[in-house]
């Protein structure tokens, strides 16, 4: 009973445990791709066209996850697609991440007309739906993977922008700034040194939510045929791919989905986790 | 109308004037509609002659205000596609759209309120296990996946709804799950723990003290108290299902806003484009400025604070 009990107090921390463990599992295994063993993933066999998984208890077969229609080993591609999808999602994080930090330290320490015109760049970026906003700019400059990042990073600057504000709102008026202030520190300094590291906690949070929606943005622009283009192997293109055989082989279009789940699934609960780790008020939950 | 929402509403019409002015920025990136709507092989002066007609021969700026002043007039142009005024081509789409976004919306409110506040009254039990469970995998799920997952199981399997398209309420039932997948998790979330949250203030406790029974409680002071948030989050979730609809009826068929705007994307159908997303981010502030409204009715502080 004592165990049962503390299982359910740790519960958060259990699922985050899981979530960065599963995590970790997927970046390992992105990262060691190539080096596998695996049949090549762009490579077709169309002797082997859309065979059915031969993974089962006894071992993993020659095509654990079954083939494609074109022959092409789908184990192999999910994790090549897997590099893809995490190089893509995170580099626009990080990228939407610093402009949005660096935006909302500006508006929010100089307030007057930076922080006005912030604001209601913020509104018109909330009314514009990030699908539709994402297709246009992939459609104007193409689908490169220089543009597909810079495009997911504008669709995600926002949430870092408004929260960064909102935290350096209170955080300019507590003593220590003062003090620096009145020590004849400058903006830079007293933005960067002091400002800075005391807003960055919920940045991590927005940073994991952020990392979460921007996978599934990627998969939607290249379920639509504006991700990444083949011959590199992306989820979203397979599922597109998938849905002709959908009757025939269901195999193609349910395994790299299932991937794409328990991706975001796994960013997911690390979120949670480290929000209610941060946040002393959820503590009881 | 009191101050605060005149002021919401001409931060609203910025936003739309935003929005518009990216998108007939962006079109005039994506390539020459003179290009586009000649046949292969049309001569220079063909092309010439279009462009003046369209009028894409003036200076830039010049196309941008004259764009503006038609747009504010509702006159987006003629589809190049469908050769009717585009605004006309984007609003017959709408009906489909909103039914689509309302029942979503109201499965999503319906079942994940009930679920949320389920969970947050019954907190420890196995029902709060279940609905957190479940909530997660259900924001975890990509919309286009699931709806391809449904039609595998409910169309093609056991053949209870058809694959897509529109008419009959047959049609209708995936996509509304499809699309009411996340916003439902959502808001059970929001629900459960904005509850959680209200159950440990102080007016709650004193309605137990004078001796509420637990239902007047939940109604009467945790449920409307939790409900601030949940709206708030309902009004971006209404744009986005609007928005984000445009995947949906992309894997169903449904002949929505969304996926006309897709639809014209590929075929760099300019005035299409910017007029159904002019409608769709229209929409947007509008429900928003909903919301705000709602507030004021849910909670008197932000009335008096107004």
């Amino acid at each position: 009973m004592r165990l049962l009990s503390f299982l359910h107090r740790q519960r958060a921390n259990w699922l985050g445990l899981l979530g960065a463990g599963l995590l970790i599992l997927l970046l390992a295994l992105a990262l060691a791709g190539p080096w596998l063993g695996l049949p090549d993933p762009t490579r077709g066999d169309l002797r082997a066209r859309m065979l059915a998984p031969t993974i089962s208890w006894f071992g993993l077969g020659a095509h654990p996850f079954g083939t494609d229609q074109l022959g092409r080993d789908i184990l192999s591609r999910i994790i090549a697609g897997s590099r893809v999808t995490l190089t893509i999602a995170g580099s626009a994080v990080i990228l939407g991440g610093i402009v949005g930090v660096l935006l909302g330290l500006v508006a929010g320490y100089f307030g007057g007309w930076y922080d006005r015109i912030l604001m209601r760049l913020v509104d018109i970026q909330l009314a514009f739906p990030l699908m539709l906003l994402a297709l246009l700019v992939v459609a104007a400059l193409g689908p490169s993977l220089h543009n597909l990042i810079a495009v997911l990073a504008l669709t995600s600057w926002v949430r870092y922008a408004r929260i960064v504000r909102a935290q350096v709102l209170t955080v300019r008026e507590r003593e220590f700034v003062q003090a620096a202030l009145a020590m004849g520190a400058g903006h830079a300094r007293l933005l960067l040194r002091h400002i800075l590291p005391n807003v960055l906690t919920p940045v991590f949070v927005v940073a994991t939510l952020e990392l979460a929606r921007t996978i599934v943005l990627e998969a939607g622009l290249s379920f639509l045929g504006l991700g990444i283009q083949p011959p590199s192997p992306s989820w979203g293109r397979m599922l597109a791919d998938g849905r002709t055989y959908i009757a025939s082989a269901w195999w193609i279009i349910t395994l790299p989905g299932l991937a794409l789940m328990l991706t975001v699934l796994s960013v997911n609960l690390l979120g949670d986790w480290l929000r209610d780790w941060l946040d002393p008020r959820a503590e009881r939950r | 109308m009191p101050r605060h929402l005149t002021s919401r509403l001409g931060e609203g019409l910025i936003a739309i004037w935003g929005v518009v002015t990216i998108v007939f920025v962006v079109s005039r990136l994506l390539g020459d509609p003179a290009v586009l709507l000649l046949p292969i092989g049309a001569t220079e002066a063909q092309l010439q002659e279009l462009r003046t007609q369209l009028g894409l021969d003036q200076p830039l700026l010049r196309q941008y205000l004259t764009f503006l002043l038609h747009a504010v007039k509702g006159d987006f142009g003629q589809s190049f596609q469908f050769a009717r005024p585009a605004l006309d081509v984007v609003l017959e789409r709408l009906p489909a759209t909103a039914l689509l976004a309302g029942c979503a919306l109201t499965i999503g409110v319906l079942i994940g309120g009930l679920a949320g506040a389920l969970a947050a009254i019954y907190r420890g039990s196995a029902i709060e296990g279940l609905v957190l469970l479940v909530a997660l995998l259900g924001q975890a799920t990509p919309s286009f996946w699931l709806g391809i997952m449904l039609i595998l199981f409910f169309a093609v399997q056991l053949g209870w709804f058809p694959t897509g398209g529109y008419g009959e309420w047959q049609n209708l039932v995936l996509p509304s799950v499809t699309l009411a997948c996340f916003t439902t998790a959502s808001i059970a979330r929001l629900l459960r723990s904005s509850m959680l949250d209200v159950m440990r203030d102080d007016y709650v406790r004193t309605a137990y003290a004078k001796g509420l029974a637990p239902r007047r409680v939940y109604i009467w002071h945790v449920g409307r108290n939790s409900l601030i948030p949940v709206v708030t989050m309902t009004g971006i979730l209404a744009g986005e299902l609007l928005g984000g609809a445009a995947v949906t009826e992309t894997v169903f068929a449904w002949p929505g806003v969304g996926r006309l705007i897709v639809q014209a994307i590929e075929t760099k159908d300019f005035p299409v484009v910017q007029a159904g997303v002019a409608v769709v981010a229209t929409i947007f502030v509008a429900v928003n400025l909903l919301v705000d409204l709602l507030y004021t009715l849910i909670d008197p502080r932000i009335r008096q604070e107004s």
